[in-house]
């Protein structure tokens, strides 16, 4: 019984603030309500015993990409009322295409229920240890049979932040006098001073 | 009771809301990167959700490797976007197209 009402309130709010996401005027409440989601998220993941997936969205998820998110949306001086212009036209297009998405997984949770595929049954390599909690019978399936993806993993995110880097950072423009010193140190008296021999009333090219 | 059906029922209707929110925000990539969470999110509910009731751990291990391909799309999506800002002065995606150049 507490497990259905848990359930009915976290769907019923996750689905809500995902609606308030795609809707609201100012990207700063749409961020806000996007957190929203993944906290609810996270609860229905809890109610279903998987606490470290549940952990790991509040953590990374709000506390990484969605101050990203604002960060950027605040760093940004952008006019949003000006982004906000083919709203309406596009509306019917984009209630159109979410009823056939909607008509289509209908039509494929209806085939489920009715039986037209079955399950596979999981060979139980990948099993809850016996007695163990959620995320210690994660850690010994990932450090053990997932070990390489684990590592690719770090990879690709240790790639997204090279190139975060490269595409934001900005060298920073030389202003006038600004002091070189190892250029000063790598001078010799023979290339700054030069003899010249100037013909009367012809001036020196400096 | 609370069975597989439900969470997929809720986690369709979270992917639906997504694809609609890249729909209806065409011009403002922020909420188009915010719709893309959205949809990798239900993606997720739906590997845990199919792996706690199957009783494999599988799915979570999925789930954990969707959540890290996201947190990195989002920062090179969010990087590109600060350095078209930079070089345009606005994000509206209809330009884009002269990124080519």
């Amino acid at each position: 019984m507490i497990q259905a009402i848990a359930f009915y309130l976290f769907a019923v709010l996750m689905i809500a603030s995902g609606a308030l996401t795609i809707l609201a005027r100012n990207p700063v409440h749409s961020v806000l309500w996007l957190i929203l989601a993944f906290f609810n998220a996270a609860g229905l993941m809890i109610i279903v015993g998987a606490e470290f997936i549940a952990m790991l969205l509040v953590i990374v998820y709000v506390g990484a990409v969605a101050v990203l998110f604002l960060f950027v949306v605040m760093m940004l001086n952008i006019d949003f009322a000006e982004l906000r212009a083919g709203f309406v036209r596009n509306f019917p297009l984009g209630i159109a295409v979410a009823l056939v998405l909607i008509a289509e997984l209908v039509l494929g949770i209806g085939a489920y229920r009715a039986g037209a595929l079955q399950l596979g049954i999981p060979d139980g390599a990948a099993a809850a240890l016996p007695g163990r909690g959620n995320i210690d019978s994660i850690g010994a399936v990932l450090y053990g049979k997932y070990l390489f993806l684990f590592e690719t993993a770090g990879l690709i995110l240790l790639v997204a932040m090279v190139g975060a880097i490269v595409l934001t950072h900005r060298e920073r423009r030389a202003y006038r006098g600004q002091q070189d010193i190892a250029r000063q140190n790598a001078r010799k008296p023979s290339e700054a001073t030069v003899n010249t021999r100037p013909e009367v009333g012809g001036g020196v090219q400096l | 009771m609370i069975g597989i059906e439900h969470y997929v029922v809720v986690s369709s209707i979270l992917f639906v809301l997504g694809v609609l929110g890249i729909f209806l925000n065409r011009k403002n990539v922020i909420i188009i990167l915010m719709a893309i969470e959205l949809i990798l999110l239900a993606v997720n509910l739906n590997l845990v959700a199919f792996s706690a009731f199957l009783h494999d751990l599988t799915g979570q291990i999925f789930a954990m490797f969707v959540l890290t391909v996201a947190a990195g799309e989002a920062a090179i999506g969010l990087a590109i976007l600060v350095s078209y800002f930079r070089s345009r002065g606005t994000i509206a995606v209809d330009s884009v197209d002269r990124l080519k150049g």
